[in-house]
Order: C-alpha cells, then structure tokens, then sequence
C-alpha cells in the first residue's frame, strides 16, 4: 500500500501517468468509436484505468482529507475486542467479507435493462456515479459507523439528526426493504416461467440446502469447506440433470410453471425459510450462494479477458427519448434508477454500518475498504453492461420486450423489432433459444435470462463450445436465482423483525423473538407484505419489471440520498463544512434525480410512466364498460387500478421520506454552523493510540 | 543456476500463506471469523473464563449471522 500511495518518487509518477493516458485511448476508443463494433477489452482497461485513478486521487482525498481518517485513533474493533463481532482484521480478508456482502444481483441486472439506450450512456453513469456518489456514500458511512462504535445507519440517524428524522428514515428503510425484496424475487420469477431446466436445478438447491444444514449441524460439525464443497458438486449434477428432465415431457410436466404458480411458490419458500432454524436452510444455502457469487464474478472477469467479445449493442439508441420498451421512462431521471447499485446503492450504507465498521483495524483502511469494495462492484456492473451489449441487439429486445409489445411469435416479434432499427430474423430469435436449451427465449425479462446468454456465449467460447451454452446459460440463471432466493430469505427475517419490533410498541409481547406464534406472525405478514408486490409484478399487463424496476431503483437511489445528507450533516458538525461538498454534489444529485422520477412515477399522465395516469385509463375503460389486455373481467380491471394507486402512494411515501429528511439535514446543518464547536457524537478520542488495548 | 530446493521450499510455503489467506477470507465472507484469534484473544484477556470449542464458536457466529436486529443487512445490490 505504502509504494501505491507514494507518488513523490518519478517512477511512481511516470506510472500513473501512464495509466493515466491508457485510461484516455480506451476511453476515447469506446466513447467515440460510431459505426464500428468496439472491443469490450477497451471498456475493461478505460474502467480498470479510471478506478485506479479515482482511487489514488480521489478516494484517498475524500479520506485523508475531507474525513481526516486519523491512523493514531482505536477503532471499535480494538476497543471492544471480543474475538466475535468486534475483532481487528487483516484488511485484505476485510475487503473480501466487505464485498461479499455488498455484491447482488443489482449490479448484475440494472445495467442489462439500462442496455436499451446503449451501452454508453449506462458505462458513463456507472464509472461516474460510482467514483463520485456511490464509492464515496460507502466510505463515509463506514467511517461515521467506525467513529460510532458501528453504529447502525438508523441509529446515526436518530444520534445526528434526531428521533423524529430516525423514525422517518426507519419507516423508509422498512418499505425500501419491501419493494427491493419484491422485484428481486420477480427476476428469479420471470428467468423461471416455462423453463423446466432452470426451475428443477433451482428446486434442487432447497433438497440440497437441507442435506448441508444437516451435515454441518450433525456429522460434521462446522466443517464449512467440506459441505460447501458436498452442495457445489450436488448443484452442479442437478443443473446436468436438468437438461434430461428438460427433455422428458413427464418430468418436465412438473417443472413447466406458470408465473403465479412461480409467485406463490416463491412466497411460501419465503415463509418457509423465515420460520425454519437458521441452520437448516438459510445458512448452508447462504453460503453456497455467497462462494457460487464470487467465483462466478471471477470466472466472467477471466471469460471476458480470454474471450474479448465485441460489443454488438450500438453505443447510443434512439431510445434515449423515453420509448424503449425495456422500461418505462426517458434518459433523465431514469437511466441513473434504473443503473442502481452499479453506480450508487442505499442498501450499501447499511452493510457499510453493519459488521464491517466493527473489524477495521485502523482508520486508514478505511479508503480501501470502503472505497475499493465500491469499485470493484462498479466494475461487476460494467461486465454485466458487457454481458448485455455483446448479445445480438435484436435477440436482447426480444427477451426483454413483453408479449404485449412484440407478440408471442418469433416472425412478429422479429418484424416489429426489425422496424425499431434493429435488423434480426425469426431464426436469430429461436437459434438462440436452442443453443440455450429453452422453448423460447422471448419476453424473458428481468435481465437476468438476458445476462445468462451473454454469460453462457462468453464462457462456452472458451470453455465448451456450442454443445456447452445451455449449462452455461442454466449455470448463469442457477447463480442468480440462488443469491437472489438467499437474499429473500435474509431479507424476510430482517423485515419480520422489524416488523415485530413496530407492532411490539403496541402490544409489547410481540416483540419477544423466541416465540413461535409470534415468529410464524411476524414470518406471515412480511411475505405478505413482499408478495403482493410480488404478485401485482407477475400479473402486470406490462410485465411487471418495466413498472416495477423504477420504482425499485428510486427506492434504492432514495436510501442513498438520505445517508449522505446523514453524511453531509455529519461533515458540517465536525467542522469540516469546507470539504462538505464531497458529499453535498453526489446528495442533491441523488435527490434530483429520485424526487423527479417518484413525481413522475406518481404524476405523468403518460399511463406507461405514470400510476395514476395509469389508473385513471383503466377507470376510464371501467365506466365506458370496455376491457383493455390483458384484463379479461371488469374485476381485474379494477384490480388494476387498486393496484396503480398502491404503487402510487408508495412512491409518493418514498419522495416525502427524501424530502422530510433533506429538511431535517438543512436544518442540522444551520444548527452546526451557528455553533463554532465541533457537536458530532463521535465515540472515543482522537490520540488513543490505535490497535492493542481493551475495555 | 538457483538452487531448486530454495525455490520448491519458496513455492510450497507460497502456496501455504494463499491457502492460509484464502480459506481465512472464505470464512469471513460467510461470517465466521478466525478461531485462532478468538482462542488467543480469551487466553491473553479473560484466561479465568471458559472457551469456547470451534463447533460451539461456530454455531455461536452462525446464530449471530442471522440474528437481524443489530443492523446486519447483508447481500442485496
């Protein structure tokens, strides 16, 4: 570390000047390139050039400073260490238990659906948000929750802005949690319908899941290693098998399933998950999950790096105007909610004030940590605008078109995407979906099928060939289902907690955990909560992912806007407001951006982008005694418009969250100027001498 | 020429220090921190008090993984 931050000597110099000028031909070359397909190898080395730079120049600025990390202050992990959650540690396993933690499907799949305007304007955010908004979010609220004892995000809230700005963000972060578990689950549940190949391996892993939990539990207790390995080679035949049960119609009979059957599945396995001992299900799963997601990110990185595919996607689309069919809504604000995670996630100020803060060795790790977890997830997200943007353009907007927009047949849907200026053949459509091993690959959208095919034509072509890119492609669905399934199931019990923790003020006995009645209340009411987002999603005439995923992407983009005016708040009380604008630009960016697109999700009277214009069509066609697809009674006709008014609210909710919390920050921040002492309630003092002692 | 036992001996403690550094990484990853350290810390500071055994720690850590509350959000974006 110490050669890398040292840039006085003139070797160092040259060096980053020569990455400096790499960064810039790679960066020109895929910026400016028209006409010509351009290598992914080019994006890989301007984004690998531009991380190295942000980190050198800006991250450690943003650290050194504008936080002014002091490398002589004890950390929580020092202070408290109790060899369990609070334990001073290497900094390179911390990042790697850092990014682990932070790295999902977000950035896997916002970028695939942001491929609709191009791969460009998609790269441009994710490098920019992550090196300006994102990166920096996570540091700083690492740093504020190492400074607190890792302290929660609500709870540095409650500390810095007050009880009443606490309780509002606490409301937020529960209905975020709902909508994100939600659109997740609808990925896993669109990838699925009619695919019996996917939907038996990913069965399988539950079985799987179970064995593990037994072994670890009872024959060989703690054997992590061991049972990882067991599950992996259990997983990997019954993706193998799947293609014989794809194959038999009896079997496959059984594993055809329809989207609502898939919804209430997926629910019931929520429950199920919820209320069973950790052990059991949630943990070994958990943890095949969280090694199959990482070695899969290697192994695209090596894939791309071998393979060099070029880029098929052209740079720009016309559909910068707002009329993709991928997802609703125009190139400001929604490109920058639809990227979510890969540029800026809010969900990451909750990981970077969760067990992270609890193990930092000493403050000046804090930078690469935070930081570089930051980048190296931006990076996952520009291999997945790779993955999307290598694919034939007209097979992407035949799998991520709905069947109201190009019909149901390979001819119609070939024609209609041939007229938006993208040249594609019926047999494009179903020869890719016969290498993959699927009946058809149209409408699959959620951009999970979608990245699976970029995925599986990388790998196969260095590993396999053509006979191999169904497994590939059922392997890249399998990996995405299984952490998006451990993510609902983690995220089930994190809600149901809440949720028992809300009620407990009522009705104090339901806040005790252990019980069962209480448990399996709790466990009911937050699938209930997810899965009627969840449901709506499946039945939407649209396909749910082109309403649903702004919404998503807002909520997500809302949560980071509320942790950096935390962030900013805290800056001006610790008197550094002169550096507060590293925080102050990323923040109203943020804020902009969510507040228009939750007005316009709210107000447009476009019924494509906005709810109550959406409603207020499907009134219209109520009264005048008409049906509009795909309702086929006037009841789900005004189930509908139920269901444009609930989304419409909980957009609404998500703006005044933003803006009741950017009020409250204003106000903290005039408090702290009036005030010339220094009044953030840091823990511990500066000088204590870091590492060692013990409380 | 450079002496190949040096360079076995070199290799194979390479090859040791990656193991050592991965599995330790692997186990964080899924929350279970390093057992020797837990050992060494109760042994230095609390050598009156019981330690726990590796299969208790690391049911202890598993239990604490999932006990949601304390702000642990995990795996989303």
């Amino acid at each position: 570390m110490s050669t890398f931050n040292n840039t006085s000597a003139p070797q160092m110099k040259l060096l980053w000047i020569a990455v400096a000028l790499l960064g810039a031909v790679a960066f020109a070359i895929v910026a400016l390139n028209r006409g010509e397909a351009v290598n992914a190898a080019w994006l890989v080395v301007a984004a690998t050039c531009i991380y190295l730079i942000a980190y050198r120049f800006y991250g450690l600025f943003v650290a050194n400073r504008a936080l002014g990390v002091d490398g002589t202050r004890q950390t929580p992990a020092a202070r408290h260490n109790d060899g369990l959650d609070y334990v001073p540690t290497n900094q390179y396993v911390l990042y790697g238990h850092h990014f682990a933690a932070i790295a999902g499907a977000g950035p896997l799949v916002g970028p695939v659906l942001a491929a609709q305007m191009g791969y460009l304007p998609g790269t441009l955010w994710i490098l920019a948000g992550a090196v300006f908004g994102g990166a920096v979010q996570d540091m700083t609220v690492l740093f504020l929750s190492t400074r607190r004892d890792g302290r929660s995000l609500g709870d540095i809230v409650r500390a810095e802005m007050g009880p009443v700005a606490g309780t509002i963000a606490g409301v937020g972060i529960l209905l975020i949690c709902v909508i994100v578990l939600a659109v997740l689950a609808l990925v896993v549940d669109k990838a699925l319908i009619g695919s019996p190949w996917g939907t038996f391996a990913v069965f399988c892993s539950i079985p799987i899941a179970l064995l593990m939990g037994v072994y670890s539990r009872f024959i060989r207790p703690g054997r992590v290693g061991e049972m990882s390995l067991l599950g992996c080679v259990l997983l990997l035949a019954a993706l193998i098998y799947g293609k014989t049960v794809s194959e038999t119609p009896s079997l496959a009979a059984y594993f055809d399933l329809s989207g609502e059957t898939l919804a209430l599945i997926i629910i019931g396995y929520g429950f199920v998950a919820s209320v069973l001992p950790v052990w059991l299900l949630l943990a070994p799963r958990d943890y095949l999950s969280t090694f199959l997601k990482i070695g899969t990110i290697a192994l695209l990185a090596i894939g791309i790096i071998i393979v060099r595919p070029d880029l098929q996607m052209p740079a720009v689309t016309k559909f910068i105007d707002g009329s993709g069919p991928v997802w609703a809504g125009s190139l400001f604000p929604f490109l920058f909610i639809t990227i979510a995670c890969g540029a800026v996630s809010g969900w990451h100020s909750l990981i970077s004030s969760g067990t992270t803060p609890k193990m930092i060795e000493n403050e000046t790790q804090i930078a690469f940590i935070g930081y570089g977890a930051m980048l190296m997830e931006s990076f996952v997200a520009i291999m997945a605008m790779i993955g999307a943007s290598i694919i034939h353009p007209g097979v992407y907007f035949a799998m991520n078109s709905s069947a109201g927009l190009i019909g149901t047949t390979a001819e119609q849907a070939a024609q209609v995407i041939s007229a938006w200026g993208f040249t594609v053949t019926p047999d494009d459509i179903t020869q890719v979906a016969k290498d993959v091993g699927e009946t058809s690959i149209m409408s699959r959208t959620g951009g999970a099928p979608t990245l699976a095919v970029g995925m599986a034509q990388i790998l196969s072509s260095f590993l396999g060939g053509r006979t191999l890119m169904g497994i590939w492609y059922h392997f890249a669905i399998l990996f995405e289902a299984l952490f998006i399934l451990t993510t609902v199931d983690a995220g089930t019990r994190v809600l149901r907690f809440m949720i028992q923790d809300l009620i407990g003020n009522v009705v104090p006995a339901f806040k005790e955990t252990s019980s069962w009645t209480n448990n399996i209340i709790g466990s009911a009411l937050s699938c209930a909560l997810w899965g009627y987002f969840l449901y709506v999603g499946v039945i939407d005439p649209l396909g749910g992912i082109w309403t649903l995923w702004p919404l998503f992407g807002t909520a997500n983009q809302m949560l980071a806007a509320i942790a950096l005016t935390v962030c900013t708040v805290v800056l001006f009380k610790m008197k550094r407001e002169r550096f507060a604008w590293v925080t102050i630009v990323p923040a109203t960016w943020l804020v902009v951006c969510t507040t228009t697109a939750g007005l316009e999700k709210v107000l447009s009277p476009d019924p494509n982008v906005g709810f109550i214009g959406h409603a207020l069509k499907y009134g219209d066609a109520i009264a005048a005694g008409q049906l509009l697809a795909p309702a086929k009674t006037l009841g789900e006709m005004s189930r509908i418009v139920f269901n444009d008014y609930i989304d419409a609210t909980l957009a609404a909710v998500f703006v005044l969250v933003v803006v009741a919390t950017v009020i409250y920050g204003l106000i903290n921040i005039r408090r702290a100027l009036g005030n010339p002492q220094p009044t953030a309630s840091e823990i511990g003092l500066a000088g204590v001498t870091a590492g060692g002692g013990h409380a | 020429m450079p002496d190949l036992h040096d360079l076995f001996d070199q290799s194979a403690s390479a090859v040791r220090a990656a193991r050592y550094w991965s599995t330790r990484t692997a186990r964080l990853m899924i929350g279970v921190p390093d057992y020797e350290t837990y050992v060494a810390h109760r042994q230095a500071k609390h050598p009156d008090q019981p330690i726990m055994t590796y299969v208790e720690f690391f049911r202890e850590r598993q239990q604490a993984r999932y006990a949601v509350g304390k702000g642990r959000f995990r795996g989303c974006c």
